[in-house]
This record gives structure tokens, sequence and C-alpha cells, in this order.
């Protein structure tokens, strides 16, 4: 994964709550062995017309939305299914940050080991960020704030490893793979041996 | 030693290295269940990697998503949706047989949905960590297994390591007091508790399901109330393992046998929650006043009695939901017109389940118009079915009996509804398109889908099984 300290983007909003995974990517569309090329494919049953044209009431096919590297969206953005296809589709098609005041947890820990910032802001500063779409944000990684656009500052926190690992472009198996030992001395100890 | 909850307890035994304020705790993975459609990428990745398996032996494998549900033709070919359906199979048996994982494929004669065959093989068991790249994991915590979903990068994680990184989840206690009334069941209960708490009111918890009406629900119920647990948010739903578990896994094929199986037995029993155990939040249902209960809108959380009046629209995206469905507030979804009927998922394609709408349906047809899939959830279940006569029952009342899968669950191995139909559904997800593209999903129980198809509205299905009594 690529360090991710800083991202900088006007945002784009989509208000409605719960937006589940099947939106972000229906399944029909999880037959694919890659991770790559999702983009055309995010929320496509919202943003294209039946005949295959953009569909001028989904929010980011507005101008001004266009790209627009954060998303803020409704409340429990991300619920339903654990497909990591949701955080694939979403980079491919050139988010990079999503804002929420409650995020599914699968989609929230699959979208941050992509380098997909999804961060939990509180339910005051979401709604004011419901209200202000296009404006310029800052997202800063490793201070753990948002800077809006009269300088004002943002606070949120994400998981301190997930941050680690977003910084430092750490790769969560390598990580693991450290651990072999502690691994192989807890099976031995529960018997749990191949 | 202080009190400890039933999470607690499983959690404590599967930790390698212990959290600290910098780190996650490095939890170890009994099961890991394996399918198609969110395995390719991790096998990629470790082919990539060159790195192997740690545990192949903990490992269990099937197609289920991408699988057709009708039976090959007459020259063995399977109708699959697509090719790249096809190739999604094909890519799993490639796959297990270079990594050297236990597949049950096409092959094999326990083929099923993974939520329904681990339970059924035995390999579920109390007190175990399970996991697969599908967020219905929850299922297995029916029997006492702390069982949750992950994303492709985790199945990597537990593929290479038998670990995958975690913070401990909070508890949330839901004591569900009293009795559920006669012909109301399990799907009807989940749907009320959902309808309770919302759709995210689980979110960052591990439920774990207590009371007396929990202990009254057989294994088959228990597996149908933790498999939706996901659909409030939560991490994953876990019930006290007790005997009603203890006789359902006996002798089955991978439960211990023998001395060992003595030596298991004595270790569940201390699993059960302690007495004074604290729980971060608890929640109280009445059984009792559980109804039939089905949604009216597009996620699991809408959810309300059939005769209940459908709440007003309280924001534009409630109203959008109700829009969506064609629900009216201030109408009961009772007497709502049906165009298809599915019985099956991996909430409601087990026995018990097929013998429930089989019950509604025997010696009676289905409505003109109406098109009703039955789905068993593995191939035990079919076999099963069919000793019993069941899929009879099923075919003389006018309704499809399909080949074991995930089906119109998720709608991606070409069994889908048109736009616009009405679908009752006895699967876990409403949301849009879930079923197909403007497809409009009703969840309900089998019992309320058998006999929404006979009467080709959404009905009671109190009123058929009162006929079959009289």
């Amino acid at each position: 994964m690529q360090p991710v300290t800083r991202i900088h983007s006007r945002t784009a909003v989509l208000a409605d709550e719960n937006i589940d995974t099947d939106r972000i990517i229906p399944a029909r569309f999880l037959t694919t062995t890659t991770r790559e090329g999702l983009g055309r494919l995010c929320f496509h049953d919202w943003r294209y017309q039946a005949d295959g044209s953009d569909n001028p009431a989904f929010p980011l096919n507005q101008p001004q939305a266009r790209g627009c590297a954060i998303l803020v969206a409704g409340r429990n953005f991300g619920c339903g299914s654990s497909r990591e296809h949701a955080p694939w589709a979403l980079l491919d098609y050139g988010i990079q940050a999503v804002l929420c005041s409650e995020i599914a947890d699968i989609f929230r820990n699959n979208a941050l080991k992509n380098g997909l910032l999804a961060i939990m802001v509180s339910e005051a500063e979401h709604r004011w960020l419901l209200e202000h779409p296009g404006i310029e944000l800052s997202i800063d990684v490793r201070g753990e704030f948002i800077e809006l656009p009269d300088g004002g500052h943002v606070a949120f926190q994400l998981e301190p490893f997930a941050r680690h690992c977003l910084l430092n472009g750490v790769d969560q198996l390598g990580y693991l793979l450290q651990h072999a030992d502690a691994i192989r001395v807890f099976e031995a100890r529960t018997g749990e041996t191949a | 030693m202080s009190t400890r909850t039933l999470f607690e307890k499983i959690w404590d035994a599967h930790v390698v290295v212990a959290e600290s304020a910098d780190t996650p705790a490095i939890l170890y993975v009994d099961l890991h269940l394996v399918h198609e459609v969110t395995s390719p990428q991790a096998f990629s990745e470790l082919r990539e990697r060159g790195l192997k398996l740690r545990r192949p032996d903990r490992m269990l494998a099937t197609l289920d998503h991408s699988t057709p549900t009708l039976p090959a033709g007459s020259d063995g070919e399977r109708p699959y949706a697509n090719d790249e359906a096809r190739a999604q199979v094909t890519k799993l048996e490639t796959n297990c047989r270079e990594f050297g994982v236990a597949l049950h494929g096409w092959d094999s004669a326990d083929r099923g949905i993974v939520h329904v065959i681990g339970p059924e093989l035995g390999a579920t068991q109390p007190g175990m960590t399970i996991v697969c790249g599908d967020s219905h994991t929850s299922t297995h915590g029916a029997f006492g297994a702390l069982a949750f979903g992950i994303g492709t990068t985790e199945v990597g994680h537990v593929m290479a390591t038998q670990c995958l990184l975690q913070r401990k989840p909070k508890t949330l206690a839901i004591h569900v007091d009293g009795q559920l009334p006669k012909g109301v069941g399990a799907k009807d209960l989940i749907l009320h508790i959902i309808g309770q708490i919302g759709v995210d009111g689980g979110t960052g918890h591990v439920i774990e399901y207590r009371g007396p009406a929990i202990a009254a629900l057989s294994m088959e119920e228990r597996m149908t109330v933790c498999n939706m647990s996901i659909e409030a948010g939560a991490r994953a739903g876990l019930i006290a393992p007790d005997e009603t578990t203890f006789a359902w896994l006996k002798g089955r094929p991978q439960a211990p046998q023998g001395a060992a199986w003595d030596a298991a037995l004595a270790r569940w029993r201390q699993l059960p929650s302690d007495a004074g155990a604290l729980y971060d939040r608890e929640v109280r249902i009445d059984a009792g006043k559980v109804k039939p209960t089905v949604t009216y809108g597009t996620h699991p959380g809408m959810a309300i009695a059939m005769d209940a009046p459908v709440p007003a629209a309280r924001n534009a995206q409630e109203r959008r939901a109700l829009d969506y469905m064609h629900s009216e507030a201030g109408k009961p979804m009772q007497g709502t017109p049906v165009d298809v009927v599915f019985v099956g998922s991996c909430t409601n394609s087990r026995l018990s389940d097929l013998r429930e709408a089989a019950g509604v349906l025997r010696g009676r047809r289905i409505a003109d118009g109406v098109r009703m899939l039955v789905v068993p959830g593995s191939e035990a279940v079919r076999r099963d079915a069919e000793r019993e006569g069941l899929h009879e029952v099923f075919i003389a009342a006018g309704a499809e009996w399909r080949v074991p899968g995930c089906s119109m669950c998720i709608a991606m191995n070409g069994d889908l509804a048109q736009p616009g139909q009405l679908v009752v559904s006895t699967s876990n997800r409403n949301f849009e398109g879930r079923q197909g593209k403007g497809a409009r999903t009703v969840l309900a129980s089998p019992a309320t889908a058998a006999a929404s198809a006979l009467a080709g509205r959404i009905a009671d299905p109190r009123e058929y099984l009162v006929e079959v009594a009289a």
C-alpha cells in the first residue's frame, strides 16, 4: 500500500443514509477475479440510466461533483455485505476519503486496508458537511484533522494502527508474518498443530 | 477470576498477541470458510508473494454464490449466468487444487451454501473462532462460536498466518423474554429485533442473544437469528451452547468422537456467560409481542408486523424507500400483491425451513401469475427433503425445486426478479436491486412466504395453519 498522508479536494455529497455495499457495487458484478477496473461499476444502478447514459439525478454526476476525491455520505455508509469490491470500486472511481458520522464496521475496516480514508466525525460536523457540498477540504492523516476553507479544524480519530499503516504504507500481512514465532507458540500451547 | 461473557471467553482463548494502544490483537482463527466470490484475489496475492497456506486443514471451501440452481444439461454443461461466473467457479477449483484445500465442489455430496454446510458437517463447533469473506458468517454464532465476516485482504491474512488483526468489539446483550406465539418463528423474531434496534443498532458490538425465548429455539432457528446479526450492523451474533447444541452436533462427520467428544463437551459447558457478567449494552425484547413480521422499506431495519400500518416517512430517504417499494404509509403490508416468492438463502434454506413452507403449501396451489422458487441450502438438505417428499409438495403446488446455492438472495447467478416485481423472500437483505435491478424485496419467514404464494398477496400464515388443524 502507498502511504496516505494528506488528501486535498472539494467534497461531493451523497446524503442518503444506509448506503449499502450493493448500491456501491451491485452483486452481479462480483464475478470478477481481480481487483482492478471496478470504478466504471461504482454506484452502477444509481449512476446510469437504463440506456447506459448518465443519470442526471445521481448527485455525483453533477458537473460540480466531478473529480471530487472526498465523499460526504449519509450515516451508516457501507452497511451490508463484506465485499471488498466496494472500496476497490470507490478508489478506482476516484474517491479517496469518505466522511460520515457512522460507517459500517466491515466496510470501514476494508477501506482503511486499501488506503481509502473512512473517517467518522461528530453528528454536528457531519450535518454541516452534508449541508455544504463542494467545499475545499484538506484531510491530514498525521494530525488527525480536517482543515476547513476558513482555516478551522475538525478533529477525527483513526484506529492508531490503521493510521500508522496509512502514514507509512505498512503492509499488514507483512506485519502479521513477523509474528510467526508467536503464532507457533500459540499453536503449540493450544494443540493447534497441523 | 472476574466474571466473563461468552464472547470474552472465546476472545481470550484466541489471543496470540494482546492488543495495545498502538496495535490491535492478533487473533487466531480456528475455521476459515471459503467461497468463489471473495477468495480469488487473496489466492492471487499469496501466489504473487510466494506464500503458502498456513493451515489448509483449517479451511473448508465450497461453491455457492455464482453457481446455477438449474441442473446440468444432458451434455453435463451447467447453465451459468455468464462466462465470468463459470470462470470464477473454475478459478476456485484450480486454486483449491494448487493450494491443497478441501473443496466441496460440484462432485461433492456435501456442497451447499457455506453457512449451511459448515454446521451440517460438524465443522462449526462451540468456542471456535470462524471467519469467511462473507458477512453472514455470523450464522455460526448459533453454536456459541465467534464468527464474523471479513474482507478479501483479511482472507489473505488468514490464509497466510491463520490470524487476524482485531480490536476487541463491545458486547450487546439482547434478552428475549417470554415465548413466541404459535405460528410465529425465528425469522419473525429477528426481523422484529432489527426493527427495534435499527439497521445500525449493533455497530461495533458482538450481540449475545439470551433468555427463555432463545433457549427454546432449535439449532436451525438459532442460525436464522444469528445469521441476521449483521443486518443490525453487529460484528457477530452469539447464542450460548446448551444441550440443544450438543445433541445437534453429536455424531456429525467433523465433530469430535469418543473420548474427544467427552472432553469437548466438558470444555463447551464452561462457555456460557458467567452469572453477573457485564455487557456494554443491554436490550430487552418481549417474544410474546412478536407477530408475523415483514419489511416495508429498503433495509432490514424497516420491519413491522404485517398487519401494522407502514410508518410515515421521517425524511427524504425513507420517502425514497417507500416510493421504491410502492409501500403506502398508514396501510399494512398484508394484502400487497406478490409476483415472486423465494424460499432459500443461508437465513432460511435448512430442512426445517422447507418443512415450514411445505406445511403451508401441502395440498394447495400457488396463485396464478406467482412464480415461486424453492432452493435448498445444501445437497444434504436436498436429499433429506426429497426423502420426505417435500419436493413433491412444492412441485405439486406449482413451485420450482432447484439445486442448492445462494440463488435469488444475492441474484448473481441469473436467478433474479424483473424490475418492479415484488418478491416475498426468506433471505436477509431487502436493499434496492438486491434481487435484480428494480426488484422490490419483502423479507419474511418461510411460512409467510408460502402463504403469500398461495394468496398471491402478502398473507398471514396462521390462517392456513388453522385450516389444516381444523
